[in-house]
């Protein structure tokens, strides 16, 4: 049955990408929150200082996103075997 | 005005609400009920939210209306962690569920060879860097009963006591604790009633603050945009956090996240299935998110309306109050409420288990002596160890309160004791990201640590002249300018904050790493720490086998019925002996038994007391060949390494022979091939000499008989054929050697083959030579080139002749089969090849004695090239009293056609 | 009195050829095929020339030659070495070795002649 083998081999393809999805996701988030705010103006220099609501947007925003993105991450893999696929992944890398 | 005493009724009935969960819980537990709620993923995520203390929930509104939107980065940071909770978490938990992890100091211990030291010290920090923690959420308690109180003494009738206030919510906390926390000595095992009231409370914070928040959104500033307008027009209203604080705090508060006690007794050993990890990942910080989300709102609220002098740290409560919604005032003090006890609970549950583990157990084990066999029942000490251990944790917090008089910013309090917990973090890490992490290192990386984390943090914090006089502060410790405790080094102008975070971690990592370079784990070491960075590689692995001969299994049983209690240390053993095959009685103990056994008491006592106890029964500690043995996942790999080396320089000293070998081959071919021309000049030289001469005879030489004539004439023509024979057999040799010949292979019998050979070499000579032959051996069909074959025979038998020098020369041609080889064997009774011609004597030109003979030396060098081109090949067998020439002949050659139907 | 030469030659359509060449001069030729008692046999019949080959069964012609030099009756025997093996280094050695004279074979018959002849012309008058 090539078409069942074929659609099993993409499942967990799939599920190995989810899993570098995960993986990545801490590291857009540090980045966005660690690395974008520092770059706001305090209001020292020429600029005028960043409105608090555009920084309360800005940070809640990322984080209500990082919030779905995790479940909707979470939701794929939920019925998967997580150590199966990293290792599968490992091992094929 | 709600009255004081309506207040504190409200909260009593709401702690006996707690309490009649937390034993419900507890029942329904027991009676392995309710596992759909209380195994929840839901319960999990909720539990974690002891993180929003009650700094969190009243502090945070203070920390935004002083600071602004710094106030979040205590929420980023552990939103962080669970987002990347494949990173750190995932491998936590699993090491936690493998090695039956009781707390932080545990996990580190246990990592670092059960290591008692360690255990020490860590708890001895986390008491240090918790119990101003625990002190400010007692003092968050008052100071909000306190607003309830003193904008009208007389209306309650009462005034408030601070200090008894205090005391009475550390002896409701201390009674929940010790009732929920210590029902079931495993540490490992759940404490459902006080996770279940924990997720209570937890709902009950967070609606209480979202609440407030709506109140503050919808009910004063009239809407979402209205309150965006009002933030940007407050005083907080720009963005004013500065760079290296924001991301400091950020990693500062994921690093608590991970070391806190508390954190860690609900993340990890209250973790119920790893699956739950997954949900609290996007769960949690969802939690986190809607818990800040009305911060600023507030605080800007807060700010707008309320008196100057009033204390920012308590918004949540004085906004709904001065509005008059005294009953959302009075849920927002419930919320605050649960924030503090919860988490003054689990982290006193989590403090008392590492304290009563690893400081009052050893301690008493060491005081007995005698070993826990003969003590008492252990299990009733370890119980009130640990109850002992939460009454004098919880009372070091009422101490703390009243020392410090309740002073100080809610958030500063909070910030210190993240930085000492902190300290945790590269000992942790390293233990289970890196192998060649050492128990020196973490002793001397935490030490530093800690130390840096006191001077530049801690003690500065009381303030100058406290306890560090304003001396030290301005021209550093003992007068050293490069010691003062916020610019250490001399490097001035850091934020003190960061410089205390950056200067105590960085020195505690350098060090740890620095001094894990230079000492050696011991092999116990080695092990654990190759079970805790390969913890997915073998989850259930061995921590180390114990050797067990000595001792019985009945003073396992009784140590184990003390510490774990009868009925379930009975079940323990039942369950071994049935697995061992044993029918009744107690199983047999053998390594594997006293090691599940060993992580069974782990799970009540640690790990460190466990491996003791079990020690002193067994028979020291003294590491067995099988625990060595155990530690073959490192020691298999070094092992591998060097047997690969060894094959290697084997395979060199070999390849070294072989060129040896080869190059003496080489020197021998040299020579011959220097003597090539040599021998081929003599070769026809000598002939030719024969020609010249009788040629010039006959030519000069008039009187010449007939008979001469005739007799010189022929001379000449022997050698002629003499020379012509010696050129065909170099261009027969040559057109071999290039390959270039042409089988005319057919089926051929050999035993016709060999009579041609005899035949004709006989015939060639005038010497006699008997041959023994076996002709039914012989009679085999070959599908080859029987001329050749021919050729190769009549060589042999030609050089049988010529070169035996026995008195009776006799020949022996043997036929016979080795596996799929056809193997004839030409054996004469002479003295053989001398043993250094063996080598060569398939060369060319390889004559290897000066007695004439016929021919130039090319016989067996065209031989080994005509079977090398009939896929076969001639051996020369050495052997006492004669030679003997193998010629063999793969049976694939054999043609499949019976040898009646032919004959050659 | 005849001439007396021994010839150590082992092939023997060569030694044909010499002893066809030299007894038509007058010379007895007294030849032998093997090396192993050439020295022995001159020794005793003390001729006015030896020819030698070189590659001979039993014993070189140079094992022969230094047995003869080695003994004081025949150190000044003139010895002519005839060899197949015709190196600059063979007659290097055979002069080293003490020969009186070094031919290649082949030779031309009048060369040989003329050797054998410059060789005993002192002795044999």
């Amino acid at each position: 049955m090539p078409r069942t083998s074929l659609f099993l081999e993409r499942k967990s393809y799939r599920m190995r990408r989810i899993m570098d999805a995960i993986r990545f996701m801490p590291f857009v988030c540090a980045a966005l929150w660690m690395v974008v705010p520092l770059m706001w103006s305090g209001g020292q220099g020429a600029h005028a200082a960043t409105p608090l609501s555009a920084a309360l947007w800005y940070i809640f925003g990322i984080w209500a996103l990082a919030v779905m993105v995790s479940f909707a991450l979470w939701w794929r893999i939920r019925s998967g075997d997580v150590d199966a696929a990293v290792s599968a992944a490992d091992t094929s890398a | 005005m709600v009255s004081l005493n309506q207040l504190i009724g409200v909260c009593l009935v709401y702690v006996a609400g707690l309490f009649l969960v937390a034993f419900l819980a507890e029942r329904a537990a027991i009676r392995g009920r309710g596992d759909w709620l209380l195994r929840s993923p839901l319960v999990y995520t909720l539990s974690l939210s002891i993180y929003c203390t009650a700094w969190t929930f009243y502090g945070a509104v203070g920390y935004a209306a002083r600071s602004g939107m710094e106030f979040v980065t205590i929420y980023l940071g552990p939103s962080l962690v669970m987002i990347g909770w494949w990173w750190v978490l995932r491998r936590l938990v699993r090491i936690g569920r493998s090695q039956r992890v009781t707390s932080v100091a545990d996990l580190i211990s246990a990592r670092y060879g059960k290591s008692n030291v360690l255990a020490i010290m860590i708890t001895i920090m986390a008491v240090i860097g918790v119990t101003p923690y625990i002190a400010l959420q007692l003092q968050s308690v008052t100071l909000s009963l306190s607003i309830f109180a003193s904008p009208d003494p007389d209306a309650g009738g009462a005034a408030l006591n601070n200090a008894h206030a205090a005391f009475w919510v550390a002896g409701g906390l201390a009674l929940f604790t010790v009732l929920f926390g210590t029902r079931n000595l495993n540490a490992n095992e759940r404490h459902h009633g006080v996770v279940i009231a924990v997720a209570v409370e937890a709902v009950v914070k967070l609606f209480a603050l979202l609440a407030v928040g709506a109140f503050v959104v919808w009910g004063i500033a009239g809407g979402l945009n209205e309150t965006l307008a009002r933030i940007d027009a407050s005083s907080i209203g720009g963005w004013q956090a500065q760079g290296g604080r924001w991301s400091a705090l950020i990693f500062l508060s994921a690093a608590a996240f991970l070391c806190l006690p508390r954190m860690f007794q609900v993340l990890v050993v209250e973790n119920d299935d790893e699956r739950h990890l997954q949900i609290a990942s996007w769960a949690f910080p969802l939690y986190l998110m809607l818990m800040s989300l009305f911060v600023v709102p507030i605080a800007v609220t807060g700010l707008d309306l309320m008196p100057a002098g009033s204390n920012p740290d308590l918004y949540v409560l004085s906004i709904p109050l001065s509005q008059g919604h005294n009953g959302l005032a009075m849920f927002a003090f419930l919320g605050g409420f649960s924030s503090a006890t919860s988490m003054v609970i689990v982290a006193t549950l989590a403090l008392s288990t590492m304290m009563s583990n690893h400081i009052v157990m050893p301690v008493w084990l060491k005081l007995r002596g005698g070993g826990a066999q003969q003590s008492g029942d252990v299990r009733g000490v370890i119980i009130r160890a640990r109850r002992l251990s939460i009454l004098l944790i919880i009372s070091l917090g009422y101490l703390y309160y009243r020392a410090s008089g309740g002073s100080g910013a809610l958030a500063a309090i909070g910030l210190i004791s993240f930085g000492g917990v902190a300290q945790f973090l590269p000992a942790l890490l390293g233990g289970i990201f890196w192998r060649g992490a050492t128990r020196m290192g973490a002793i001397w990386g935490l030490g530093i640590g800690f130390m840096l984390w006191m001077f530049t943090m801690l003690l500065p914090s009381f303030g100058p002249g406290a306890a560090l006089s304003q001396g030290v502060f301005d021209h550093g410790l003992l007068g050293l300018g490069v010691l003062r405790p916020q610019a250490l080094f001399g490097i001035d102008g850091i934020d003190p904050t960061v410089h205390a975070i950056w200067w105590s971690l960085s020195l505690n990592t350098f060090a740890f790493a620095v001094v894990s370079f230079f000492t050696f784990p011991h092999p116990l070491e080695r092990l654990q720490g190759a079970q805790f960075v390969n913890v997915f590689d073998h989850s259930s692995g061995p921590a180390h086998g114990w050797t067990v001969a000595a001792s019985g299994a009945e003073d396992l049983m009784i140590m184990s019925q003390r510490i774990l209690g009868a009925t379930e240390a009975r079940a323990f053993f039942e369950r071994h002996a049935r697995w061992q095959g044993a029918t009744g009685g107690l199983p047999r103990p053998t390594p594997a038994f006293v090691q599940a056994l060993e992580r069974e008491l782990a799970g009540s006592v640690g790990a460190a007391t466990a491996n003791a106890m079990i020690g002193q029964i067994i028979g020291g500690q003294a590491l067995s060949v099988e625990d060595l043995m155990a530690v073959a996942d490192e020691s298999a790999q070094i092992h591998e390494y060097s047997s690969q080396l060894e094959a290697k320089s084997r395979e060199l000293t070999e390849t070294a022979q072989e060129l040896g070998h080869a190059n003496q081959k080489l020197t021998q071919l040299s020579l011959q091939k220097d003597s090539f021309l040599s021998q081929i000049s003599h070769e026809l030289r000598t002939p030719m000499t024969s020609i010249r001469s009788f040629s010039q005879i006959l030519r000069d030489t008039d009187a010449l008989t007939g008979t001469e004539k005739t007799r010189f004439a022929s001379i000449i023509h022997t050698e002629t054929i003499r020379l012509t024979r010696l050129l065909d057999d170099l261009l027969d040799l040559s057109v071999m050697e290039n390959g270039e010949v042409s089988l005319n292979s057919k089926p051929v019998n050999l035993r016709a083959v060999i009579d041609q050979a005899v035949m004709t070499s006989r015939a060639g000579s005038s010497n006699v030579i008997t041959v023994h032959r076996t002709p039914e051996a012989e009679e085999i069909v070959l599908f080859t080139d029987g001329d050749r074959l021919a050729q190769v025979f009549i060589n042999l038998v030609t050089n049988a002749i010529k070169y035996c020098d026995a008195a009776k020369p006799e020949l022996t041609i043997a036929v016979r089969r080795d596996d799929d080889v056809i193997v004839v064997a030409f054996t004469d009774n002479g003295s053989g090849i001398p043993a250094d011609g063996e080598g060569i004597v398939f060369e060319k030109f390889a004559r290897l004695c000066n007695e004439d003979v016929d021919g130039a030396g090319l016989g067996l060098a065209i031989c080994r090239e005509i079977l090398t081109r009939l896929g076969g090949e001639i051996r020369y067998v050495s052997h006492v009293g004669g030679a003997t020439f193998e010629v063999r002949l793969a049976t694939s050659a054999e043609a499949e056609t019976s040898a009646s139907l032919l004959s050659v | 009195m005849t001439k007396h030469v021994v010839l150590v030659e082992d092939e023997t359509n060569i030694a044909e050829a010499i002893r066809f060449l030299l007894g038509r001069e007058g010379w007895r030729v007294e030849t032998l095929a093997n090396g192993s008692n050439a020295a022995d046999v001159i020794r005793a019949g003390m001729p006015d020339l030896v020819m030698l080959d070189v590659m001979l069964p039993g014993k070189t012609g140079f094992e022969v030659l230094a047995e003869l030099r080695n003994d004081p009756a025949c150190a000044d025997l003139p010895v002519l070495m005839l060899t197949a093996r015709g190196q600059a280094r063979d007659r290097d050695q055979a002069m080293q070795a003490g020969v009186s004279r070094f031919m290649t074979k082949p030779f031309a018959n009048e060369e040989m002649l003329a050797a054998v002849r410059d060789l005993t012309a002192g002795r044999v008058g």
